[in-house]
């Protein structure tokens, strides 16, 4: 069962990461994120994790892929881009590079660690059964929070710190020259 | 294990699989139906309120109007426009639609909750819930649905290769993302008032009147729950994403027949969808009215379907109640809309979940709850007013200067 689940939600979330890099549509694109996203999420659940699935679909499918579909439509970008231009000489070798860098970091990580996957000892049923009952309903958002909220107060803490300044750097790089001052300029440049 | 559920517990015969599948059914049958009597019942009782007779020709009292309406859109011609994204045009209106059903798996649609009980009964001989699964985050999976809702909306109006719609659905897209926010965080009170995110765990924890998240979390996250939740449905006083009268249709203006009868559907589903919601996590669900221990019991009458007759008494007030919005209320302007949202009820739930959580510590210390509630408000106040004085500096600053985007 776990298996099945896992071949159909695995199948979703590379079919997904395909699409983002080979759909020609910056549309179709972010809706094929959209599908690596729901995959993830439903190996969360697989995992026992429905907190963090519920959270992955509303950050990132509800809100982030959301703001890119507005940039992407505002923009008036969604045109099919023509995928034999390169804009950048230098890029795709670059991208190949890091690409094949990275899936080569992947497996050695996972050879080296290799026997962290081996299954632990299996419990007596007896000890499990001492161990897992009663099953608490939201054990799983408890611990979390305990987590967050307690040994990690202070990390959590700078990263909204982190957001804040990040939302505030945003606003004044966005912002215009101030338009009072370009008026004055303006008026002075004018022939009288 | 997605839900606990006692029928999924231990082995699963043919008997539970088949009640499952039943279970289904009947919440999609009931959810169809429901929706084409909540269409008659707003023309009726719209038309009442405005002195007419609306629909009277089909069935009895009009009751059959929106069958009607349904078959002619089926049969209408389905039009793609030429510049239209086909694939995204054809998806959308599934996409708004799938997830106003959704929300239905999550409601305590009925069950047993007398005396502590946590809402199973016994169905064909097999222990269950009367909802569809009852997962451990409940209320977050609501608001993954409604955050979801948006992309239907979104690429509805992008896909129609038109600016009208485009703008329409930019437009909604905003108000619905912006009360999103307002929306989670008036939850957030009952959250931390009843304990649980499960939909039945909030349902059992509201016995009595006075555990009505309603009076327990000081009936104001239930205005801001009630005004986001009707911005989020496009609901009048909010429908700018519609208005009819003054804009130019909105994000589904390039859509007919089916499709568009899709998008209608959906919005009246969760307009029934928001009402449960809102009867489930303030007025106790099918928790019958309860006050200092007594009891107004009408399961003699009624027998095992007790939950449920309370469950759709309470859905019917609020249905009322949002078919009364539209006919009493002037709709907003864009402005005010976001105003309304970001410097309003944002700040305000945000305020009032503090001072609740100060509560709840003070509770948990022992602390004098007269002291707590006093210093929570002057603080409130405080930052009310440190906001309220940003607010008139930015004003001020934006006469002076221009609009700065």
């Amino acid at each position: 069962m776990e298996l099945v689940v896992f071949i159909i939600a695995g199948a979703m979330v590379i079919g997904g990461a395909l699409g983002v890099i080979i759909r020609s549509h910056p549309v179709h694109c972010a809706l094929s994120l959209v599908l690596t996203l729901f995959g993830i999420a439903v190996l969360f659940i697989a995992q026992n994790a429905q907190f963090l699935a519920a959270v992955q679909v509303i950050v990132y499918a509800g809100a982030i892929v959301v703001l890119f579909l507005f940039v992407i439509m505002l923009l008036g970008v969604d045109q099919a881009e023509d995928l034999r231009i390169e804009p950048f000489k230098i890029q795709r070798p670059l991208a190949a590079v890091v690409g094949v860098g990275i899936v080569g970091l992947i497996i050695t990580a996972a050879i080296t660690s290799r026997n962290a996957f081996t299954p632990k000892p299996a419990v007596s049923p007896a000890v499990a059964a001492a161990t897992t009952n009663p099953p608490l309903h939201d054990e799983n958002i408890r611990q979390l929070a305990r987590d967050l909220f307690s040994d990690h107060v202070f990390a959590f803490e700078l990263t909204s710190v982190l957001l804040v300044i990040a939302v505030v750097g945003t606003v004044l790089l966005a912002r215009r020259p101030d338009r009072a001052q370009a008026v004055t300029t303006d008026a002075r440049k004018a022939p009288v | 294990m997605i839900g606990l559920d006692p029928l999924l517990i231990g082995g699963i015969t043919l008997g539970d699989v088949l009640i499952v599948l039943l279970k289904v059914l009947v919440i999609f049958v009931v959810g169809l139906v429901g929706t084409m009597l909540m269409v008659w019942f707003e023309r009726k009782v719209i038309s009442g309120m405005q002195n007419r007779i609306g629909p009277n020709k089909a069935g009895p009292f009009g009751i059959l109007q929106t069958l009607a309406d349904g078959i002619k859109l089926f049969f209408k011609e389905d039009l793609i426009p030429d510049q239209a994204n086909r694939f995204v045009f054809k998806l959308a209106p599934y996409l708004a639609f799938v997830p106003a059903f959704l929300v239905w798996a999550v409601i305590p649609l009925g069950g047993d909750f007398s005396n502590g009980k946590d809402g199973t009964i016994v169905l064909f001989g097999h222990a269950t819930k009367l909802q569809l699964a009852d997962p451990p985050i409940g209320v977050l999976l609501l608001l993954a649905l409604s955050s979801i809702a948006v992309y239907g909306i979104m690429l509805a109006g992008w896909s129609s290769g038109s600016k009208y719609p485009l703008l329409g659905s930019v437009r909604a897209s905003a108000q619905m993302v912006s009360y999103e926010a307002a929306l989670g965080l008036s939850l957030a009170g009952v959250i931390l008032v009843t304990g649980t995110l499960s939909t039945n765990g909030i349902v059992t924890a509201q016995s009595s009147f006075s555990k009505w998240s309603l009076v327990a979390t000081g009936f104001l996250p239930f205005v801001m729950f009630l005004v986001s939740a009707t911005a989020e449905l496009n609901r009048p006083p909010f429908d700018l994403v519609e208005a009819e009268q003054e804009l130019v249709g909105g994000f589904n203006t390039e859509y007919s027949s089916i499709r568009f009868a899709l998008f209608f559907l959906a919005e009246f589903m969760n307009t029934i969808t928001m009402s449960g919601v809102i009867v489930t996590l303030f007025f106790g669900g099918p928790q019958p009215i309860s006050v200092n221990g007594h009891t107004l019991d009408i399961s003699p009458v009624f027998g095992p379907f007790t939950g449920t007759i309370w469950f759709i008494l309470k859905l019917l007030v609020f249905l009322y109640i949002y078919v009364w919005f539209r006919a009493t209320l002037p709709r907003l302007r864009y402005d005010q809309l976001m105003n309304l949202g970001w410097k309003v009820l944002i700040p305000v739930s945000l305020g009032w979940f503090m001072l609740l959580a100060a509560f709840r510590i003070g509770q948990d210390q022992g602390w004098n709850r007269w002291v707590v509630g006093i210093i929570g408000i002057v603080v409130l106040v405080a930052a009310g007013s440190l906001l309220m004085l940003a607010n008139r500096v930015s004003a001020r600053n934006r006469d002076r200067e221009g609009v700065m985007f």
